[in-house]
């Protein structure tokens, strides 16, 4: 059972307040929709609840139910998809797939690689540059990323930007089947997919 | 305050005294009295680098924005007398050695210390975000300090040295300091050091004022 | 999902091979770093004429022309990471460890490329002594890796930093500067006909700052990926 406890949160960039008093406690089993108009904050959280911007105020804690994370349990238990994320344009999907899981010190078969990309609809684009991919495609290769782990905590920006219908039931799916086992924390204005996660938690 | 009054006049009795007492230098003469200066703000320079580095490490520690803030007093004071060693060392040099600029050993140090200086203040100028500021600052002073070491202890062998020893502290003692000397350089220096700590006070409350009109408001 | 875990040595190659793949697609690196150190060695070259040069002068050019190649090509890794906005994923995958040591020998390579190819011009075009190879493939061997080892988390800050291309000289130079006195020091006595022995403590000093300079950016390599 993990747990993400976030403690009357702020975050201001100068004199610039982006959000404040920001609290929620989340569980395994959890999800969680941030949503807000343009410019109120969304990806900003996002990246705070990462660790990857330091707040200016409150606290934000990771546990396994037991002890807290450390600021390394990321690299195991984190998987993030994000316009702002990009994979290598050079390399090939299947170069990708493969850098990302050694990087982490992870082993993978080619068969492991042809069933993920099979699971986000891209077989038989593998051998590909990314460089050559459409937004969508990209995009979809993004959940292929984020699945080499087993995700604890999955975090999901505009979840379906650049996605056709067939690439967002991919992501609906992927979703329904996570949701049991994983803490969801999507960001996003569309009202579908808001109303995938339980609770909400709304910028101004 | 009354130590602020004490300073003063300590330090006016002792700038009368540096220039009315026998020059320290028989050989060098009048201005041998440059050392009264020169080797304080050289002293000073060294203990704000030091500072400064510790502090970042802090911060690195803390994450503690204020810690950078002290970082960053400490540096442009060491800056300042930096340059004003460097400055009244290239005058000294011009006098006993006849040219401002010799790459001597403690040249080359200074002058190196100057460009880290310099490249802090750059760095510092190239980042928006005040947290990656911090950081990154911090990182490159502790980087930077580490090859001090270095210079004390390769310069030297490396450039043929001018100055009358190897080290501050043995350049002192080759003055066959009298009495006098040795009191006036010893209360400069003293000093000189009290007065740096009282500007890295104002300078960190300067800072701090800044920061807090920024805070106040309800969050 | 892969599982089975792998030590510290496969991650950091992990990086380094697709930084080596990466680069040997596009080339942005290793051209700009090899044009650079030509184009330097012709200026310096061509404007020379035959002037008969001291080994003082020599050795000084040629680790002048060392300083700006590298200037010119080892920060791109970190740059390119930036740029291309693929930090993101590494930081939420790979540890800084490995990146650090990756990225590390990738630079490795990329000047030890350069060097191979530079090294021979400048013997070619300022008709420097070859009689006295073996100490000054030492001095060279040591300076590569004195270089890479001080600039590579200096490429990683101004990676982060908003002007990179001049803000990588300007906060490297003053750390390589103790470096390039004692390489120039050590490869003026070789080029004089002087024995590996009579400059056994510039050796002895490059050997410790490659040292020192590694441990110290693997210490704080970790506070400057995370930003």
């Amino acid at each position: 059972m993990y747990k993400l406890d976030v403690d009357n949160l702020g975050k201001r960039f100068g004199e610039r307040k982006v959000f404040s008093k920001i609290s929620f406690e989340l569980k395994t089993g959890d999800s969680i929709a941030v949503v807000g108009s343009n410019g109120s904050g969304k990806s900003t959280l996002l990246k705070v609840l990462l660790s990857l911007l330091v707040p200016s105020r409150g606290t934000v804690t990771y546990s396994n139910g037991e002890e807290k994370l450390d600021d390394n349990h990321y690299r195991i238990t984190t998987s993030f998809v994000s316009p702002y994320l990009n994979l290598y344009d050079h390399l090939t999907a299947e170069e990708n797939l493969k850098f990302f899981t050694t990087v982490a010190g992870n082993t993978i078969t080619g068969k492991e690689i042809n069933n993920l990309l099979a699971k986000v609809g891209l077989e038989g684009r593998g051998v590909d540059y990314v460089l050559g991919y459409s937004s969508g495609m990209k995009q979809r290769l993004k959940y292929a990323v984020a699945l080499l782990k087993k995700p604890e905590f999955l975090f999901l920006d505009e979840p379906t930007s650049n996605l056709d219908e067939a690439g967002k039931k991919i992501v609906f799916d992927l979703v329904e089947e996570y949701r049991k086992d994983t803490i969801i924390i999507i960001a996003t204005n569309e009202k579908e997919e808001y109303e995938l996660a339980e609770k909400l938690c709304r910028l101004t | 305050m009354w130590w602020k009054s004490a300073l003063f006049i300590l330090m006016s009795v002792m700038i009368v005294y540096s220039f009315t007492t026998p020059a320290p230098q028989k050989m060098i003469g009048e201005s041998s009295r440059i050392f009264y200066y020169h080797i304080p703000q050289a002293w000073i320079c060294v203990i704000a680098f030091a500072m400064s580095m510790i502090y970042s490490i802090k911060y690195l520690k803390t994450k503690d924005i204020h810690e950078d803030d002290k970082a960053l007093v400490a540096a442009k004071l060491g800056f300042v007398f930096c340059l004003l060693a460097t400055l009244s060392g290239a005058t000294f040099a011009k006098v006993t050695w006849g040219s401002f600029w010799n790459w001597d050993p403690r040249e080359t140090s200074i002058f190196i210390l100057l460009l880290i200086y310099g490249a802090y203040f750059a760095l510092r100028g190239a980042v928006d975000v005040e947290e990656k500021r911090a950081s990154l600052s911090a990182v490159y002073s502790i980087f930077a300090f580490i090859t001090v070491p270095f210079l004390i202890f390769i310069v030297p062998r490396l450039v043929p040295s001018l100055h009358p020893e190897d080290s501050i502290i043995d350049e002192n003692m080759k003055f066959t300091m009298s009495p006098m000397v040795r009191t006036i350089f010893f209360s400069s220096l003293g000093l000189f050091t009290i007065f740096y700590f009282w500007l890295f006070n104002i300078g960190k409350r300067v800072q701090l004022m800044a920061r807090n009109q920024v805070e106040q408001e309800d969050f | 999902m892969p599982k089975s875990s792998a030590g510290l040595l496969s991650r950091s190659l992990a990086v380094y091979f697709k930084d080596m793949r990466l680069e040997l697609r596009t080339r942005s690196a290793l051209n700009a770093i090899l044009m650079f150190g030509v184009t330097t060695l012709a200026v310096v070259s061509f404007s020379l004429g035959q002037s008969n040069l001291s080994p003082k002068i020599m050795s000084a050019l040629f680790w002048v022309i060392m300083f700006f190649s590298a200037m010119s090509g080892l920060a791109q890794t970190f740059i390119r990471e930036e740029e291309t906005g693929t930090s993101l994923a590494l930081k939420l995958t790979a540890d800084a460890d490995s990146i650090y040591l990756g990225k590390l020998f990738f630079n490795l390579t990329l000047l030890t490329m350069m060097t191979l190819i530079i090294t021979p011009m400048f013997f070619i075009f300022t008709d420097a002594p070859t009689n006295n190879l073996f100490p000054f493939l030492v001095v060279l061997v040591l300076g590569v890796f004195g270089l890479v080892s001080a600039t590579t988390i200096v490429a990683a800050i101004i990676a982060k930093a908003s002007t990179k291309g001049a803000l990588f000289a300007v906060l490297s130079f003053p750390i390589l500067m103790v470096l390039l006195m004692s390489l120039v020091s050590a490869s003026e006595k070789i080029f004089d006909n002087q024995t590996l022995a009579d400059t056994s403590s510039e050796v002895q000093f490059l050997i410790a700052y490659v040292v020192v300079m590694t441990t110290a950016s693997i210490l704080l390599f970790k506070f400057v990926w995370r930003e």
